[in-house]
């Protein structure tokens, strides 16, 4: 709330609180209704009234005589909210989620067994064992925090580079696996390139390459769950880069304006590719749009994973308790290339990428905090890194040796049921095979 | 203004005339916006789905989304103008009755409501997006092919949005021109994933509607415009369904196959009537009525029998759908062709505003075509 009229006042915009929404803390009143409103449109008047105000319906403000331009502030624009400074130390007390041991070290092995299972699947690639990968270097603490603060039950929507969600909703090792090596284990039945993860069991819904598209997709998804009275929330998760894609335009406007219980979850990890935030927009970032929209909106460090468990859970509740949208800009950086088929050192300096890795990480800042308190040390960091990189080594070699998935997987699930051409194209391949399979790795695929 | 309105006279070319009633506007004047290029013949009454009611097409509609929103509590009706109404009028009343939460207006933005339709579906709700004209369904493209489409393979049959059905009024109008008369089937039918209707009239649009809510594959259901008010007929108020990806013979004929959906239905009716009166040429009509996937059979079969095909389509002829269906009959029925397979479509350009008359595939074309075709 106060960061909000604060924006109001950078921006030379009158906000007007009508009712009162709960703040952030412990309040035991949570609003069935929105009636919190920027622009006051409950207040408009009746056209009888004799005061000199406006009465256009397509905003409700004052007359103003002056003519001023509303200046854009980006040089002190949204602040950054964490709770944890770059060494790990809590800043605020009351701001310290105290989550329980048992909680902290679970985000620690999540964040670090995705660590380590990103080495070696970019190994993997790298050595032609698998066609192609994405890594989430320096981004694991917006995947876990924003993941344990959510319900199972919560429909995730992402967008490629939230592995770390799905390990910390307990997605085996050996699927992430199945699914880059393409083998007859992956759920998705080897339909698509590497890290296009998906989980029907831990609502996880699969990933796709067109960017974006999932934002208006998850704002559906959310109006369903309100009209179907689940109690669910939806997360929706987004680059800074997808951010301009006209989808996200359409599914911020969309959730706004038909109430949907959704977070969405913006990565500004610096980079879309190669292109930096400069060249992606000029406003202040992603999270000063969403009150464009009518949208509660926050920026978050994205690399203090309490900050973005925080913001996440606070967003969640609300947005389930009021049906409204939230908009939570997690900032990071994106220390890894921005796939294998990347080398970022064309764009952007050695020393960089240096700074994050070295002084600014999600997973150090938690090892601080946890070492601070006694709860990790030494012993258990080289332990766990042998047993993490065993259990992922294990998967991996377990995921090389499985065939692929029977080719008549090529043609089933175009529809619910086979259309008879499509099956007479099967049958049209089967016959080919049956002449030419020389010409065919068929040895590698199940029968 | 209204009154004038009513003083219209239509003259043997089609053209309009305005009577001058109206005084100091003076003498009455041609107008080329064609009377309508067809007419509407109303199918036998059915008999098969209990009551029957006097309905237009856009009634038959709203018949269907209201017996939909009845029967599934999870049903939501979505897009631009819906809650009054809609500018065609196919969701009257239905916002009072099912509820704001049910029937509601989206933000001006087709991808988004396409999207959002999808994320409905894959939540497990049955949605029915209407797009306000086909003409401008192409922003949500990328939702329909890259995402609706390819949601249930891509994923191994974890997640699709088979519960979403996305309906567009359709068609030429008279004067609709270049964004407001449409017929973008072709794009679609390039799209393994989805399914594509067409209906010729009240009856059918009821019953492929139902099927396509009922379908669990995303479907795009595509509604002749100039049929809204024109076509009139007796229409079951009880939900029923008639299947997707069966053609129909409407008429049996053994010299030349006539094969057409939509408003040109009608059209392919009269061309066959010329035939027998003028030429003595007995012809098959077929309504496709599914586009994607379609019924190579009924169309082959009726090939082999009569050996002479004629497709016609208002959309431009080059990539048009008749290019698929000569395409896929030349393959099936090469040795039992007795001439080349005629395509009478719009031509290659945008759909012209006072060209109209001259740019559709009339009557006159399709019998001409029929005439070549004998005497080939």
């Amino acid at each position: 709330m106060a960061a909000l009229m604060r924006f109001g006042k950078l921006c030379r915009i009158k906000i007007r609180v009508i009712g009162q929404s709960s703040s952030f803390k412990g309040s035991p009143t949570c609003l069935l209704r929105r009636t919190f409103s920027i622009y006051g449109r409950l207040s408009q008047q009746t056209f009888d009234s004799p005061s000199d105000k406006p009465q256009f319906p397509g905003a409700s403000a004052e007359f103003v005589d002056q003519l001023e331009f509303i200046q854009p502030n980006v040089i002190s624009g949204i602040p950054v909210y964490r709770v944890m400074d770059r060494k790990g130390q809590i800043i605020n007390p009351s701001e310290d989620p105290k989550l329980s041991k048992e909680t902290v070290l679970k985000f620690y092995q999540k964040m670090t067994l995705l660590n380590t299972m990103d080495r070696i699947l970019y190994e993997s690639q790298r050595q032609g064992r698998i066609s192609f990968y994405m890594t989430n270097y320096g981004e694991e603490g917006t995947h876990v925090g924003s993941a344990a603060a959510l319900e199972p039950s919560d429909l995730v929507f992402g967008q490629y580079r939230e592995a770390g969600v799905l390990m910390y909703r307990g997605f085996p090792l050996d699927l992430f696996m199945a699914q880059c090596y393409a083998n007859a284990d992956d759920l998705g039945k080897g339909r698509q390139m590497p890290v296009h993860y998906g989980s029907k069991e831990l609502n996880f819904v699969t990933i796709s390459s067109p960017l974006a598209t999932q934002i208006p997709q998850a704002a559906g998804a959310a109006y369903a769950m309100k009209t179907l009275n689940s109690n669910r929330a939806v997360i929706c998760y987004f680059g800074e880069g997808a951010a301009s894609e006209g989808d996200a335009h359409a599914g911020f406007n969309f959730s706004a304006t038909l109430e949907c219980p959704i977070i969405f979850f913006c990565r500004n990890n610096g980079y879309a590719i190669s292109t930096p935030t400069n060249e992606q927009y000029r406003g202040d970032g992603i999270a000063a749009r969403g009150p464009g929209y009518g949208m509660m909106s926050i920026r978050v460090d994205g690399n203090d994973v309490f900050a973005v468990y925080n913001a996440t859970r606070e967003a969640r509740r609300r947005a389930v308790a009021e049906n409204q949208p939230f908009l939570i800009e997690a900032m990071t950086y994106r220390i890894g290339h921005h796939s294998t088929s990347d080398d970022s050192s064309a764009y952007r300096s050695v020393d960089e990428v240096n700074y994050w890795d070295k002084q600014d990480h999600p997973i150090s800042r938690l090892r601080h905090y946890m070492t601070a308190r006694g709860w990790w040390a030494e012993d258990e960091e080289r332990s766990w890194r042998k047993q993490s990189r065993q259990l992922v080594m294990e998967a991996f070699e377990k995921a090389e040796r499985r065939l692929k998935p029977r080719p008549e997987w090529l043609f089933t699930d175009v529809y619910d049921e086979n259309p008879t051409g499509l099956q007479k194209q099967q049958e049209a391949l089967q016959r080919h095979l049956e002449q030419y399979k020389e010409h065919y790795p068929l040895d590698l695929y199940d029968k | 203004m209204a009154a004038a309105a009513r003083l219209v006279l239509r003259t043997a070319s089609g053209a309009k005339v305005l009577r001058a009633g109206l005084g100091w506007l003076g003498a009455p004047i041609r107008v080329p916006h064609a009377a309508a290029h067809f007419t509407f013949h109303p199918d036998p009454v059915p008999t098969r789905h209990g009551p029957t009611q006097k309905m237009n097409l856009f009634q038959s509609i709203t018949s269907a989304l209201d017996n939909t929103l009845s029967s599934d509590p999870t049903a939501v009706i979505f897009g631009e103008d819906v809650a009054f109404g809609g500018v065609f009028r196919c969701t009257v009343g239905l916002r009072d009755k099912y509820g704001k939460d049910r029937v509601f207006n989206t933000p001006l933005c087709e991808q988004g409501i396409v999207g959002f339709g999808i994320g409905v579906a894959v939540a497990g709700a049955t949605a029915i997006a209407e797009i306000q004209f086909a003409d401008y369904i192409f922003p949500a493209f990328d939702q329909i092919v890259n995402e609706a489409a390819k949601y249930r393979y891509r994923s191994g049959n974890m997640f699709d949005c088979g519960n979403l059905t996305i309906r567009a009024p359709w068609g030429c109008v008279g004067h609709g021109s270049l964004y407001h008369s449409q017929s973008p089937e072709a794009f679609f039918a390039h799209c393994p994933g989805i399914k594509v209707v067409i209906p010729r009239s009240p009856v059918q649009a009821k019953g492929l509607l139902l099927s396509c809510i009922a379908d669990k594959n995303p479907c795009i259901f595509f509604e002749p415009k100039i049929l809204y008010r024109a076509a009139v007929e007796q229409v079951p108020t009880e939900p029923y369904l008639i299947p997707l990806s069966q053609a129909e013979v409407l008429q049996e004929g053994s010299d030349v196959t006539l094969v057409a959906w939509g408003t040109q239905v009608h059209v392919m009716k009269e061309v066959a009537a010329m035939a027998q009166e003028k030429l003595g040429v007995s012809c098959e009509v077929i309504d496709l009525q599914t586009i994607l996937p379609w019924d190579t059979e009924t169309v082959c079969k009726s090939v082999v029998k009569t050996g002479r095909l004629l497709i016609s389509h208002e959309a431009p002829v080059t990539g048009g759908f008749a290019a698929e269906i000569s395409s896929t009959v030349q393959e099936e029925c090469f040795l039992n062709l007795e001439a080349p397979i005629a395509r009478v479509c719009g031509y290659d350009t945008p759909f012209p505003h006072i060209f109209e008359p001259f740019y559709i595939p009339d009557k006159w074309k399709c019998f001409d075509a029929v005439k070549r075709m004998i005497n080939y």
